[in-house]
C-alpha cells in the first residue's frame, strides 16, 4: 500500500492510498462528526454532517469527508464556520424528528437546547445503516427504502421478514433515530409461534 | 434497404432520393408533434388523407407528417409546399377548402393565415414574428422531416457529417472541432462539451459508453421532447459521432417513459440507421463499429442527474452517488461514460458539417451557439424557440413571444426549472447566455422559460417549485429531504396566512444550508427558486407574513370577495353563477357574499359586468361588514 502524505486542521498526516478523509482523521485522533457513516458499509454521503473544506492550489470546496478518498499534499479542515453553520442546522433539522442519544450529543456539542422546526411524531433519519447493514454485510436486502423526496421511508415487508430474516438483530443497535426497533415489531406482527421468538423476547 | 458501404454511396442514396421529388408537387406537411397531437392534428391528417382520395389527388400531392414546428400556440399547423403557405389552428372542417382551393388551385385559405396586430395577413411561416426573429439551426428541419421517413433526413444532407468524419476527420480532428466550437451542455450546468469528452476519451479502460439524457422534466419545459419526437436522426448522428471521437462502441439513450412518442420515434429511427449500416459493425463500410439501446425512465425527475441516470440504467434505484470520481471517468458499470443532453448531441452533426468556427461566430464570448426555450405561462404565442446565445429576455419575451398574454403588466420571468430562478422586469434587457443568467441568481439550466404576470404571486411560486421538488428529490441526503421539507412547510404557512416574524431569515438560512451541503445538483440549486424570490420580490414576502396580505391577489386564504353596495345594480348574474350559492340578494337589493359559505373561486368577479365592477378582491384588509339583508340598490327605486 502506498502511504501519502496530508495535512488535515494543520497536522501533517499519513494516509494509505485509496482510504478516505474520514478514516484519515480518525486516525490522527481527529473527530468528525458522522450518524450514517459505518465503517463496515460503503460511504454513503448521506447525512452531510463529515462535510471538511478541501484546499487544491487555492480552490477550496467542501466535501462528505466520508466518500473523499485521500491525496497527496491535500489541505484540510474540519472546522470552519461555515462548516460548524452546517452541521448545526442539520442537527436542528434533525432534532425536530427525534431526540436520542447520539443526536443529543451533537445537538450539546452545537450549543442547540432545542429546534426551529416543529416536530410530528418521532420519526426516522433515512440513515440507510439498517438498510445498507442488512444488504452489505448480511447480503440479505430485506430491509429497504421505498418512496422518494419527502416521502421517502425505510419499510421492512412483514413477507420477507419472515421468510428470510435472519433474526440476528445486528441492525438494532446501528438506528440513530431509534425508529428502527417500532418498525422491526411491526414487521413480526402476526406472525406465527414456529417462525421463532420475537425480537426482544 | 441494402447497408450503405461507404461515403460515396450515401451520397449516390441522397442523390437518388431527391432525383424521385418532384420540387414543384404539392406537399402538405402537418405538425404532429405532441402539442398539435393534443389539439387535434391526428383528425386533420385523417381528413387531408380521405379528402385527397374524395379528390381524387392520390399520387399528385403529397402529405408529410412531422414533428413539432414549435408555434404551438396555433397548432395544429399545416405548410403547404412549394409556397410554403402556413395554415394555423387547421381542423378537420378547413381541410375540403384546403385541398380545392390551395392544393388544386394554388389559392390562398385567407382566413387561416397568421393575422399580425396591424391586421396583416401573413403567408409565410418565416415572416411571421414569432419565427422571424429566431435562429432555428437545430429546430429548423423539424418542419421538413417525418420522423418515421430516414430518407427525409438524408435528403438534407443528414449522416453527411457522420461521413465526414469517419473517413475525412481522425477522431483527434473530431474532438479538436468540438472543442474549438465551444459547444457547452445544454443540459443545465453548461459544462465544455469538447472537454467532457476528452475526459473520458483519455480515461483509462478499453469499454467506454456515451448516453443521452432524454431524461426531460423541468415543468412546462419541452424541447428534449420535441427534438426527439421531429429530427431523432440529428441527435443519433451527433451521438455516433462523438462516440467515434471518444472511442465507445456502445451508447444509451435515456428517455422518459412519459414521452411515448419519443420513445417510438426513436426506436423506429434506431432501426432504419441500423439498415442502412449507419449504425452497427462497420458503419459506412469503415472499421468503425458502435450501436445504440434505449433505456426508458421511470419517471424520476433526480434520474436526468447523471449518476442518478447511470444507477437506473444499470437497474438500480436512480439516486445519486458522491460525485467525486466523475462519470466521466467511471461510470456506467464503473467505465468511463460521457452523458450529454439531447440537444448537446442534436448540435454536433452542425458543427462538424458546418465547422467550429461558424458555430463560434454564433453567441456570445463564454456562450457559444443556439439556445431552444420552451417558452410558457402568461405569454401571446406560447411554444418552442430557438434563438442565438445572448439574445435579451425581451425580445424573447415580448418580439418572438408576443409579449403578455392576459392585458396584465409583466412580473417576472422563471428561467433554468425547478434549480433556476425569477428575474423582475429590471432583467428584461438582460442577455440570456450561462454567465448572465447566473450572475442575475437564476439559471440556463435546459431551457424552461415561464413567463408571469402581476397576477402570480412570487411567494406561491416559490412554494409550487419547493413543493415539486420535496416530491422530486431522492430524499437521500438530510439538507436536501428535510431542507426542502421544512422550506414547503413554511412557505405553505405564509401563502396561508400563518407567517411569522423570523421565516424569512429562517428560509433564507435554510437555503444556504441546502446550497452549501446537499449531495448532488438537484439540493444545491433546490433552493434557487426561492433565493431568487427573495432578492427581487422581498416585500411580498413580508406583506403575506406582516399584514397577511397578498399584492398579486393570487393566494387564496389571504383574499376575499367582496360586493360594493354602491355599485351593485342587482343584475343576479353573480348570485346566479356561484357554485358555493354564497351570494344573496334579490332583484332591485344589494347582494352579499356570505364569506363562511365563500370558496374564493372567483367565478363573482369574472362575471360582473364590467360596467359595474361592483365585485372587489380584497387582501390584508377587513371586509366591510354586510348591507343588512333586502337594503335596496342605490340609483333605483
Amino acid at each position: 500500500m502506498e502511504t501519502i502524505q496530508l495535512e488535515i486542521d494543520g497536522k501533517k498526516v499519513e494516509a494509505e492510498r485509496g482510504t478516505t478523509l474520514l478514516q484519515a482523521a480518525r486516525k490522527a485522533g481527529i473527530e468528525i462528526p458522522t450518524l450514517c457513516h459505518d465503517d463496515r458499509l460503503a460511504p454513503f454521503g448521506a447525512c452531510r454532517l463529515c462535510l471538511v473544506e478541501i484546499d487544491r492550489g487555492g480552490r477550496k470546496r467542501l466535501v462528505a469527508s466520508c466518500a473523499y478518498e485521500v491525496e497527496d499534499g491535500l489541505v484540510v479542515k474540519t472546522v470552519t464556520e461555515k462548516i460548524v453553520k452546517i452541521r448545526r442546522m442539520i442537527v436542528e433539522l434533525l432534532l425536530a424528528e427525534a431526540t436520542t442519544g447520539p443526536l443529543e450529543v451533537l445537538a450539546e456539542k452545537y450549543g442547540l437546547k432545542g429546534s426551529r422546526f416543529k416536530g410530528d411524531e418521532p420519526a426516522c433519519f433515512l440513515c440507510g445503516l439498517c438498510v445498507r447493514y442488512c444488504a452489505e454485510v448480511k447480503k440479505k436486502d430485506i430491509t429497504c427504502f421505498i418512496g422518494r423526496g419527502i416521502g421517502r421511508e425505510v419499510a421492512f415487508p412483514s413477507d420477507l421478514a419472515r421468510s428470510a430474516c435472519p433474526l440476528c438483530r445486528e441492525c438494532l443497535p446501528l438506528c440513530p433515530s431509534g425508529a428502527w426497533y417500532s418498525l422491526y415489531l411491526k414487521g413480526y406482527e402476526g406472525m406465527p409461534e414456529e417462525a421463532g421468538p420475537r425480537p426482544g423476547a | 434497404m441494402a447497408k450503405l458501404r461507404s461515403a460515396s454511396e450515401l451520397k449516390k442514396f441522397r442523390k437518388d432520393i431527391l432525383a424521385g421529388r418532384d420540387p414543384a408537387r404539392p406537399c402538405v406537411t402537418l405538425c404532429l408533434g405532441t402539442g398539435c397531437l393534443a389539439c387535434g392534428g391526428e383528425q386533420v391528417h385523417r381528413a387531408f388523407i380521405d379528402e385527397i382520395a374524395r379528390q381524387g389527388l392520390v399520387g399528385k400531392v403529397d402529405v408529410r407528417r412531422t414533428g413539432c414546428h414549435g408555434f404551438c400556440e396555433r397548432g395544429p399547423l399545416a405548410v403547404v409546399f412549394p409556397r410554403e403557405i402556413c395554415y394555423l389552428k387547421v381542423t378537420a372542417a378547413d381541410v375540403p377548402e384546403i385541398v380545392s382551393e390551395t392544393l388544386v388551385h394554388d389559392r390562398i385559405v385567407e382566413r387561416l393565415l397568421y393575422q399580425g396586430d396591424d391586421g396583416k395577413k401573413i403567408v409565410h411561416e418565416n415572416e411571421i414574428p414569432f419565427y422571424k426573429h429566431q435562429s432555428r439551426v437545430i429546430l429548423g428541419a423539424n418542419r421538413l422531416i417525418d420522423p418515421n421517413r430516414i430518407e427525409d433526413y438524408i435528403a438534407l444532407g443528414g449522416y453527411s457529417a457522420l461521413a465526414k468524419a469517419l473517413f475525412v476527420m481522425t477522431p483527434e480532428e473530431v474532438l479538436d472541432e468540438v472543442k474549438r466550437s465551444g459547444l457547452r451542455g445544454r443540459g443545465g450546468a453548461g459544462f465544455p462539451t469538447g472537454k467532457k469528452w476528452e475526459t473520458t476519451r483519455d480515461a483509462h479502460g478499453e469499454t467506454k459508453y456515451v448516453v443521452v439524457n432524454a431524461d426531460e422534466g423541468d415543468p412546462g419545459a419541452y424541447m428534449n421532447r420535441s427534438v426527439l419526437e421531429g429530427n431523432p436522426h440529428s441527435v443519433i448522428e451527433g451521438l455516433i459521432i462523438g462516440a467515434y471521437a471518444i472511442g465507445a462502441r456502445h451508447g444509451y439513450v435515456y428517455v422518459r417513459q412519459e414521452y411515448p412518442l419519443a420513445v417510438a420515434n426513436l426506436t423506429v429511427a434506431l432501426e432504419q440507421a441500423r439498415d442502412l449500416g449507419l449504425l452497427g459493425d462497420n458503419i459506412l463500410g469503415s472499421d468503425y463499429c458502435f450501436d445504440v439501446a434505449v433505456h426508458r425512465g421511470a419517471g424520476a425527475f433526480v434520474s436526468g442527474e447523471s449518476s442518478a441516470l447511470m444507477a437506473a440504467i444499470e437497474g438500480r434505484v436512480g439516486e445519486p452517488r458522491p460525485k467525486y470520481v466523475r462519470t466521466a471517468i467511471s461510470g456506467l458499470w464503473g467505465k468511463p461514460t460521457n452523458l450529454n443532453n439531447v440537444e448537446t448531441w442534436a448540435n454536433v452533426p452542425a458543427i462538424i458539417n458546418r465547422g467550429a468556427d461558424w458555430f463560434g461566430d454564433i453567441g456570445t464570448a463564454g456562450s457559444k451557439g443556439t439556445k431552444i426555450f420552451s417558452l410558457v405561462g402568461k405569454v401571446k404565442n406560447t411554444g418552442l424557440v430557438e434563438v442565438p446565445m445572448g439574445t435579451p429576455l425581451r425580445r424573447i419575451i415580448y418580439d418572438i413571444g408576443g409579449g403578455i398574454s392576459s392585458g396584465k403588466e409583466f412580473k417576472a420571468v422563471q428561467t433554468g426549472g425547478p434549480s433556476g430562478g425569477c428575474l423582475p422586469a429590471a432583467h428584461l434587457d438582460l442577455p440570456v447566455d450561462f454567465e448572465a443568467l447566473e450572475r442575475a441568481g437564476s439559471m440556463m439550466g435546459s431551457g424552461g422559460m415561464i413567463v408571469m404576470d402581476e397576477g402570480t404571486c412570487m411567494v406561491d411560486t416559490a412554494r409550487y417549485f419547493v413543493q415539486f421538488l420535496s416530491e422530486e428529490s431522492c430524499g437521500k441526503c438530510v439538507p436536501c429531504r428535510e431542507g426542502l421539507k421544512r422550506m414547503l412547510r413554511i412557505l405553505t404557512g405564509i401563502c396561508a396566512g400563518r407567517g411569522r416574524p423570523g421565516d424569512i431569515d429562517l428560509l433564507e438560512e435554510l437555503g444556504e444550508v441546502m446550497s452549501e451541503a446537499s449531495l448532488c445538483a438537484l439540493g444545491t440549486t433546490a433552493a434557487n427558486p426561492l433565493l431568487s424570490t427573495l432578492r427581487y420580490f422581498r416585500d411580498e414576502y413580508e406583506a403575506h407574513i406582516q399584514e397577511k396580505r397578498c399584492p398579486a391577489g393570487a393566494c387564496k386564504e389571504l383574499i376575499r370577495y367582496h360586493i360594493v353596495p354602491e355599485k351593485c345594480q342587482a343584475c343576479m348574474i353573480c348570485a346566479r353563477s356561484c357554485p358555493a350559492a354564497a351570494i344573496s340578494g334579490a332583484k332591485g337589493q344589494v347582494h352579499v357574499i356570505d364569506q363562511s359559505k365563500c370558496t374564493k373561486c372567483g367565478v363573482c368577479l369574472e362575471v360582473c359586468p364590467s360596467r359595474f365592477a361592483a365585485v372587489a378582491k380584497i387582501s390584508g384588509k377587513p371586509v366591510p361588514a354586510p348591507v343588512a339583508a333586502g337594503t335596496r340598490i342605490q340609483g333605483k327605486k
